[in-house]
């Protein structure tokens, strides 16, 4: 019995502000279209690091697993076809 | 401390908890989908009008912006250190563990309000004074729409957050969770670093949007 974090906190502390520093640098570096693909990539890390250690998902059942990724597979849906149907017209945005 | 007994409801305390972080886990899905409807449309805008976009995300402050991020980043750190604190019994830590994460939230708060009237005053509050360089107007606009609207959403989940940690505080303080009942302080620190996730997609979509360029 410890009053001191587990260890596997304060790395995910650790590893969370790191991340934070280097999407920022890395915001700041002309890469085209691979900006936005860079900054998402991080963020998704940041946030399973979070699920993960803080919300303590990796000692929990798949069934809790399952529920935690329901929402995020549902958005996903919802991201795929909104795209498709924005990226195929042929005009958009429409001239006003 | 005697023994805390299960509701009637379930056979096992360990039963219990898992229900009542399942239904955390499925309000939190409702969560996912209620901010992804906003994310998409920025998306969408941002597909649309993607030289406004850089335009507009320059106009943001970062430097706030990074700031936040780290303290809702520290605030997590300290409420899931208060978690595992609680489980062993260290009640008071737990205690103040909570109330610092708080300080730190109500900082975040107090910080996005100076950022919002900086805004003001620089004349990018949509439907109140809003004024941007006309070849560029269109799509700033809708940023901005969705900043307001994503980033005030937000900070009414950071809100309401702040008063569950206090009275999880309180009810830690009198050493009411122990290894064997901590339902109530986990899912509490399940919502906290939910709106935590939010925010670190938030400070990708709003901050770092068009840094790359000109």
């Amino acid at each position: 019995m410890t009053y001191w974090p587990p260890r596997i906190v304060v790395i995910a502390w650790a590893a969370l502000l790191v991340l934070l520093g280097m999407t920022i640098f890395l915001a700041y570096e002309p890469l085209g279209n691979f900006n936005l693909l860079v900054a998402l990539c991080i963020a998704i890390a940041k946030a399973l690091i979070i699920m993960a250690v803080f919300m303590e998902l990796r000692e929990r059942s798949g069934v809790m697993i399952a529920f935690a990724a329901a929402g995020f597979f549902w958005l996903a849906i919802l991201i795929w076809f909104s795209g498709a149907d924005f990226i195929t017209r042929p005009q958009f945005p429409p001239q006003l | 401390m005697h023994e805390a007994q299960p509701a009637f409801q379930y056979a096992t305390l360990e039963q219990q908890h898992d229900a009542a972080q399942l239904g955390m886990w499925t309000f939190l899905a409702t969560e996912v989908l209620f901010f992804g409807g906003l994310f998409v449309a920025y998306f969408v805008y941002r597909f649309g009008y993607p030289a406004d976009f850089a335009e507009a995300g320059r106009h943001t402050k970062i430097v706030i912006g990074a700031l936040n991020t780290a303290i809702l980043l520290s605030s997590s750190f300290l409420v899931a250190w208060a978690v595992t604190a609680a489980k062993l019994d260290f009640g008071r830590l737990a205690a103040g563990l909570l109330v610092g994460a708080t300080l730190l939230g109500a900082f975040f708060l107090a910080l996005k309000g100076y950022e919002y009237v900086q805004e003001f005053r620089e004349r990018l509050v949509p439907g109140v004074n809003f004024q941007f360089e006309a070849p560029h107007a269109r799509g700033a606009i809708l940023f901005f729409i969705f900043y307001f609207a994503a980033t005030g959403l937000h900070a009414l989940h950071v809100g309401i957050g702040l008063v569950i940690l206090l009275a999880i505080a309180s009810r830690a303080r009198q050493g009411a969770y122990s290894i064997c009942y901590h339902a109530p302080i986990t899912v509490a620190g399940l919502y906290w670093h939910f709106v935590d996730v939010v925010w670190v997609f938030l400070f990708a979509l709003i901050y770092l949007v068009g840094r790359s360029g000109a």
